[in-house]
């Protein structure tokens, strides 16, 4: 529970805070795979070799989310003979690999890039684009009061903090 | 009078920028002109009705009853890869977020380095290196993204599709990576109806004129001769599209990419996405897997208006329902100066039509509006200019004392 909140916490300060982008990498064509390679900002933060297997792992999983072979086949087959109605009742492959994703990224979030004070971003958000890593900001003065813009507005806890006097 | 600003939640396409009509709660998502598409759908309903009332109980009786059971099931078939096409999304992608958009243009101006004035910036390219050919990834104004490998900017959706075809009229939407097969089937079996009908409407009037004469089966059955002219003209058009584009998935190239000539003629880069081998691609393309779509279209997000203060004290429920749900406390600001448009959460696409209308009201006229409701976005600007951050605390408390004294 308190690492949810740490996790939250950390998804609210990333407004404020730099992000490292990780690109696509297109060297096997429009597959979908990310580079493997350090991104010199995160040199102090984080181990290179812990970097270096979250994007293979990563990487595997689209690769088997986009694997075109007997079971695809199948699947495109029995799709096209119900006229692709079976799509409404039945979860696709990739979307049943993308929830496997979402969960490897929670995880890999929870275990080891929130104590270091990372934030990795799902990249189905940015459109399979790029992979982030939010760096918080070093905390100052300017960093305890965010931007109005930023942050939504709510009645203040005054109000609150006065009714229930 | 200050306002007050509140979230609400609202689905993400009701803020998705673009040209883009959604129905159906977000679930389906085409072009804004569907005229053509209501005409395709008139045309082939119609040419269908007219074959199923006057054709096919005669030919039922005569020939096989298969007959009409088998259009009947072509007909569905092609509606539902016409509707599949249309009402999907065709691998539209998201517009990169402020921090992304200013991260590029850094990238940009350091690559660029200094443009001495008067001269124009180098174009904004990326080279990649794709199964050993380099390919160059533009970059898009719009979306403030270098377009991934085969997307295009659609100008009349204003978005950028990954492997874009073409912007079809006649279904009412871009043809993309996630729409093309359906796309294709619908061709490849509007070919086979149109074929169908057209054969067994030659097949009627024959078997009709053998026994009563030709000008007898004319004066007979008047209603199948509109729709045989339109068969006629389709069929000529349908079927030369459906071999066009067979074409295109043998060599794995998209109609975009065949107009503008990419990877036809001797100084040019061979294509990188064939497999050289007819079967592969055809394979890739209709046989692939099934993308889903990066937009989260039903997704819940965060929507920000403001409130003038006066309207809380008819929903002081609301107010600590927010404070409970989100559980931070922010104090209250003035919305009176222009809001800054750049920047928000990543949950927000952009800033709400409504803010910045409010901020273009501010800059012509100070009316007052504080007696209309929460569900309208209208602030009520003072006449002295206040700056964003100055002395909330005291707004806050100015406040929670009128009200106490209201009360």
């Amino acid at each position: 529970m308190a690492e949810a909140h740490n996790l939250q916490d950390l998804q609210h300060q990333a407004a404020v805070a730099s992000k490292v982008y990780v690109q696509r990498d297109y060297n096997s064509g429009t597959i979908c795979r990310f580079q493997t390679k350090f991104p010199s900002e995160l040199e102090a933060r984080v181990d290179r070799q812990q970097f270096e297997e979250t994007m293979q792992t990563l990487n595997n999983l689209y690769a088997e989310a986009e694997k075109i072979g007997g079971k695809s086949y199948l699947e495109g087959c029995l799709a096209c003979m119900t006229a692709y109605t079976i799509f409404l009742c039945m979860e696709t492959h990739y979307e049943k690999v993308l929830k496997k994703i979402a969960r490897f990224i929670k995880e890999q979030n929870e275990k080891i890039y929130a104590p270091l004070g990372l934030l990795l971003t799902d990249p189905i958000e940015r459109g399979l684009r790029v992979v982030s890593f939010t760096v918080p900001e070093a905390h100052t003065n300017k960093g305890c009061f965010p931007n109005a813009t930023i942050i939504p507005l709510y009645v203040p806890w005054a109000l609150v903090k006065s009714s229930a006097l | 009078m200050s306002a007050v600003m509140m979230t609400r939640k609202v689905r993400k396409w009701e803020k998705l920028p673009g040209k883009n009509t959604f129905c159906c709660d977000g679930r389906v998502m085409m072009a804004r002109q569907k005229g053509v598409f209501y005409l395709t759908l008139f045309l082939i309903v119609g040419t269908c009705s007219l074959f199923f009332a006057f054709e096919c109980p005669y030919l039922a009786i005569h020939l096989s009853p298969a007959i009409p059971v088998f259009a009947i099931l072509l007909f569905f078939f092609v509606m539902a890869m016409l509707l599949r096409t249309s009402f999907s999304d065709p691998g539209v992608l998201p517009r990169a977020l402020p921090e992304e958009a200013t991260f590029i243009e850094m990238e940009i101006e350091a690559t660029n380095g200094n443009v001495p004035a008067g001269q124009r910036p180098p174009p904004r390219i990326r080279n990649v290196q794709i199964n050993g050919q380099i390919v160059k990834l533009k970059y898009c104004y719009t979306c403030k993204i270098f377009r991934p490998p085969r997307a295009s900017h659609c100008s009349i959706c204003d978005n950028c599709v990954d492997r874009f075809d073409h912007h079809c009229p006649w279904v009412g939407n871009c043809v993309g990576k996630r729409n093309y097969r359906y796309f294709y089937l619908f061709t490849l079996s509007l070919s086979l109806l149109t074929i169908y009908i057209f054969t067994f409407n030659i097949v009627h009037v024959v078997m009709r004129s053998v026994n009563s004469g030709f000008v007898k089966t004319l004066q007979d059955t008047p209603g199948t001769y509109p729709f045989m002219l339109v068969c006629f003209f389709t069929l000529w058009s349908v079927v030369g599209l459906t071999g066009f584009h067979t074409y295109l998935i043998s060599l794995n190239q998209t109609t975009n990419e065949d107009i503008k000539g990419s990877w036809s003629g001797k100084n040019r880069v061979q294509n990188p996405y064939s497999h050289k081998n007819i079967i592969n691609n055809c394979c890739e393309v209709l046989c692939g897997p099934a993308y889903p779509s990066v937009l989260d279209r039903r997704g819940l997000m965060r929507d920000d208006l403001s409130v003038p203060t006066s309207a809380l004290s008819i929903v002081p429920g609301l107010c600590l329902q927010l404070e409970s749900s989100y559980g931070a406390m922010f104090p209250l600001q003035k919305t009176t100066a222009p809001l800054i448009p750049n920047e928000h959460t990543p949950d927000d696409a952009k800033p709400s039509m409504a803010d910045s209308a409010i901020a273009h009201a501010e800059k012509r006229s100070p009316s007052p509006r504080e007696e209309k409701l929460p569900t309208l976005p209208k602030s009520s600007p003072t006449p002295t200019k206040v700056p964003p951050l100055a002395s909330p605390e005291t707004d806050a408390e100015a406040s929670i004392i009128a009200k106490d004294k209201a009360l």
